[in-house]
């Protein structure tokens, strides 16, 4: 089976039906992407597909072959880069184990919406944090889309 | 610098508690808590100074982190401690997981356990609080849990920094050929001023670890902390931010078996537990892509495969079937009347007396009906559901067991472990990787005890276990359910006269022995139970807290704040419910009862005024308030709430703590916003319901917590001290509960006993 994952084409073999969660962590040792439930539920999986935000525990890898995968390790763009500083700036993470997911998120909301107001926000960053950073994650997304605007201005 | 190196300034001796009763007390000695250089594993070059530090040859500072980092940020508070006793750069300074060694025991975790007031400090009172300390460092316990590690490190880690410094600069004096007098040490530096000369630690450290340790050093003046008390960088951000953390399950080894688990769903442990029936094993193991399915003490089946999708996989799609054993039946109504009873059938006087003070018997019996008040409070279990879920990596080979596990018990995991796989203690090296959450739950061993027994199957090849979240929400040891019987007696002018509380719950400690020694578990008084309950800081002149202990199949731990989670609930809310009573405003009534609380007193007075109590908001919102000791901490907090689609929501919470001299704020503030968070998922959601003998959740979409869009403004004071630190990880969670539960009363005169938080009543419209 074959994949873009992070600017590189990969190659595994896995079973069909093999969520990309899985063949990430497992076959291609990318371990920044995390498992949480198993059911879509909480975020941790979160990676971008063609700069869309997917949960990538309930997404079988064979159907996205011609896609483009990014992780939390990825080479940033500048829009991730933007949310990694920020999220440093604001002291963001505590356990860390979401945070790849949560920022992956953002990237997402911010390629759609490069200035969200906290609703916008509210709506897209539906992950779960069990350590409660949520006040700063908020603040981080609104300090890197300030950034990004500014960079582009 | 202000500091003097000349003994007549700030010159004291550095020992713990216990050596302020005569300096015989085994962790009053210094030097033990110091330790040898060589514990710390230099390698490459490094030269450790002590236990604690190491220089490298590029000065590079590391200190040894024994404590498990889950997010508490507890790495970058160890090392600011002894950095700055050391007058490092913070940029220079680095943190590495300590090995297993005696001289990394916590020896503030037992504190926990003492029973004692927490403004006892009497001579039977420090010597209670020594000898747990002994005890700790006797059994060498590298715990990371009751919000301790900052309350044990606050003396040795900077002891051993100062140390350390005053070793460097006893060659640096002798290298310039200057008096020791006329050197400082400046952002990793040591200058002779007078000269302009400098020294780097790189090129001293050799010869300092040849020198003894100097017997007797300086610790800093608070005013001369250049590190302690400032809001540095956490030194495991950067990592977080970028995929390159490694928590437990990102472990990775050459030829690594991937595990999954199915254990037997209805409780009862090894001996009352359900049994696995017998079922074609031979056919599992021929399912695709598995290469061995093990059963664990007949109850549980793990399965290998070369990846944990088909592990899981496989182990859906066994037929498994148990005989449930005698705790079939088991359900939260059964839980609850249990609790109930215990209060009910054991009279008044039954249960262990934990508070006593005047005679609240005659009080309530002789107060007229107008004047008194009973409530009865409950709480459910809760699941900790730490977002990475429990796993475990283990290999056994060569008679050598290494595991690689994110617990915040490593060396009771050694010991199980060992004890598993039948080696001494010395053959089991354990690996501490970042935690994705603890919690408490990551202080059980439970996966460890599992990983290693199927590694003793795998001819030495290393398997990860990992949970399903399914697994992890149902077989985890649950804070514990708990009720509470209130009756009060208030005098006329409305103030409390006699107070009685009872409280029912299984005994956390019990449960944790029925696991870890079974033969020695013994039903005992359990501090933690009752915690938060009798060391009520009002000013009641009759008073009794009684503790009963009702055991249960299901397996009790400890969950953020321990007893502190449900008896601050309890307690604050009834406490709310006499000020209401005596139609007094619950900041006022408070305070009029905590003329001898000064800490108290000052705590909530700072949440009262940042919450801006009293002022009017907008219509359809109301305030309330709780106040709540723990783990030597004082926290305050005020709660904002409306009713909206039935459901509460808060708006805001302002939080205020006193946890004595804060080492890092920016960690106190995000740790107050997580404890809050995590308390609130619990007061708004949180229940772990039981039928047929087993739990009913199964993951998040029915057990959630809180999410972004319903995350409330949180506003955090820290109040100024001068005191050693308390806890900071837990103090916040306790007072949330209630916050909101009397906000909601506020709001809609509805006093809501029970968690989750359920109103069923509109707004007040008057």
């Amino acid at each position: 089976m074959k994949l873009r994952v992070n600017d590189h084409e990969t190659e595994f073999d896995a079973p069909p039906d093999m969520p990309l969660l899985w063949v990430l962590r497992d076959e291609l040792g990318l371990t920044g992407t995390k498992f949480g439930c198993g059911v879509a539920a909480c975020g941790a999986c979160t990676v971008e597909v063609d700069g869309v935000a997917m949960r990538s525990c309930v997404v079988p890898a064979s159907a996205l072959a011609g896609r483009s995968v990014r992780t939390i390790e990825g080479s940033p763009d500048r829009i991730v880069a933007a949310l990694q500083a920020a999220w440093v700036r604001h002291q963001t993470p505590q356990c860390g184990y979401c945070q790849g997911g949560m920022i992956l998120a953002a990237a997402s909301l911010l390629r759609q919406n490069p200035a969200p107001g906290d609703a916008d926000i509210d709506q897209a960053i539906t992950n779960l944090c069990r350590c409660g950073t949520y006040q700063r994650i908020r603040a981080a997304i609104h300090d890197a889309a300030k950034t990004l605007q500014g960079a582009r201005a | 610098m202000n500091r003097s190196l000349t003994p007549a300034l700030n010159r004291r001796r550095f020992l713990l508690t216990g050596a302020a009763l005569g300096g015989g007390l085994l962790v009053g000695c210094s030097g033990q808590r110091l330790g040898e250089g060589a514990t710390f594993d230099p390698v490459d070059g490094q030269v450790a100074l002590n236990a604690w530090v190491k220089i490298t040859p590029d000065d590079r500072v590391i200190v040894a982190a024994p404590r498990s980092e889950m997010g508490q940020g507890v790495h970058t508070g160890l090392a600011q401690l002894l950095a700055d006793e050391l007058d490092a750069r913070w940029d220079q300074v680095s943190v590495e997981a300590a090995p297993l060694a005696r001289v990394y025991a916590n020896t503030a975790l037992l504190l926990n356990v003492s029973p004692l007031l927490p403004d006892d400090d009497g001579l039977l009172a420090r010597l209670t609080r020594a000898s747990l300390q002994t005890v700790g460092y006797a059994l060498a316990l590298q715990v990371t849990g009751g919000s301790s590690s900052i309350r044990d490190a606050w003396e040795p880690l900077r002891l051993a920094g100062a140390t350390a410094r005053q070793q460097l600069l006893v060659v640096a004096a002798a290298r310039l050929q200057v008096p020791l007098a006329e050197l400082t040490v400046q952002d990793g530096l040591v200058r002779h001023a007078a000269s302009g000369r400098t020294l780097r630690f790189g090129e001293l450290a050799q010869a300092a670890a040849a020198l003894p340790a100097p017997s007797d050093v300086s610790l800093k003046p608070a005013s001369a902390r250049r590190l302690i008390g400032q809001p540095v960088p956490r030194t495991d951000i950067p990592v977080k931010v970028n995929g390159q953390a490694r928590f437990g399950i990102d472990t990775r080894l050459p030829g690594l078996l991937y595990a999954a688990i199915r254990q037997c769903p209805v409780f009862g442990g090894p001996v009352l537990g359900g049994r696995l029936r017998p079922f074609d094993l031979q056919a599992a193991r021929a399912l695709p892509g598995v290469k061995d399915v093990l059963i664990l003490n007949e109850q549980a089946v793990v399965v290998l495969a070369g990846n944990t999708w088909t592990a899981q996989q496989a182990v859906n799609a066994l037929p498994l079937q148990w005989d449930e054993g005698p705790h079939a039946q088991l359900d939260s109504a059964a839980v609850s009347a249990q609790l109930r009873a215990a209060l009910q059938d054991s009279g008044l006087h039954g249960g262990t007396r934990f508070r006593h003070q005047g005679d609240a018997d005659a009080v309530l019996a002789q107060a007229p009906a107008q004047r008194r008040l009973q409530a009865e409070y409950e709480v459910p279990f809760l699941a900790h559901a730490a977002l990475e879920p429990v796993n475990c990596t283990a290999q056994v080979k060569g008679g050598q067991v290494t595991v690689w596990c994110g617990t915040q018990a490593p060396s009771l995991a050694q010991w199980l472990a060992a004890r598993v796989a039948d080696v001494d203690t010395d053959q089991v090296t354990v690996h501490v990787p970042l935690l994705g959450g603890g919690f408490g739950r990551r202080l059980e061993s439970d996966m460890v005890e599992q990983a290693v027994a199927v590694a003793l199957r795998t001819q030495g090849a290393p398997v990860k276990l990992t949970w399903s979240r399914e697994e992890d929400l149902q077989h985890d040891m649950y804070r514990p359910a708990a009720m509470a019987r209130f009756e009060a007696a208030l005098d006329e002018q409305g103030r409390p006269l006699a107070w009685r509380n009872s409280v029912a719950a299984p005994s956390i400690g019990l449960s944790t022995m029925q696991r870890l020694l079974p033969s020695l578990a013994m039903d005992m008084p359990d501090k933690n139970q009752i915690e938060g309950a009798f060391e009520l800081p009002y000013a009641v002149p009759n008073l009794e807290v009684r503790q009963f202990r009702c055991a249960t199949p299901v397996p009790v731990g400890s969950w953020r704040s321990v007893g502190h989670s449900y008896n601050a609930f309890f307690t604050e809310c009834f406490l709310d419910e006499l000020a209401h009573a005596a139609g007094q405003d619950p900041v006022a009534y408070r305070l009029s009862l905590l003329a001898q609380q000064p800490r108290h007193q000052a705590v909530l007075k700072a949440a009262a005024q940042r919450a801006g109590w009293g002022q009017p908001l907008p219509a359809g919102r109301a305030r309330g308030v709780a106040l709540h000791e723990s783990f030597g901490s004082v926290c305050a907090q005020v709660a904002e709430v409306a009713l909206e689609g039935g459901r509460l929501r808060v708006h805001r919470v302002v939080a205020a703590i006193d946890c004595g001299t804060v080492v890092n704020p920016d960690t106190v503030d995000a740790q107050l916003q997580s404890a809050i968070v995590y308390g609130l998922s619990a007061a708004l959601m949180g229940e772990i319901t039981l039928k047929d003998g087993r739990v009913q959740q199964r993951n998040f979409p029915d057990y959630d917590a809180i999410r972004l869009a319903d995350m409330p403004r949180i506003d955090t004071v820290l109040l100024p001290s001068t005191s050693a630190p308390g806890g900071v990880g837990e103090p916040g969670t306790p007072p949330v509960a209630p916050a909101v539960a009397n906000a909601c009363f506020a709001l809609s005169g509805e006093r809501l006993r029970r968690l989750p938080l359920r109103p069923t009543q509109q707004v007040k419209t008057t």
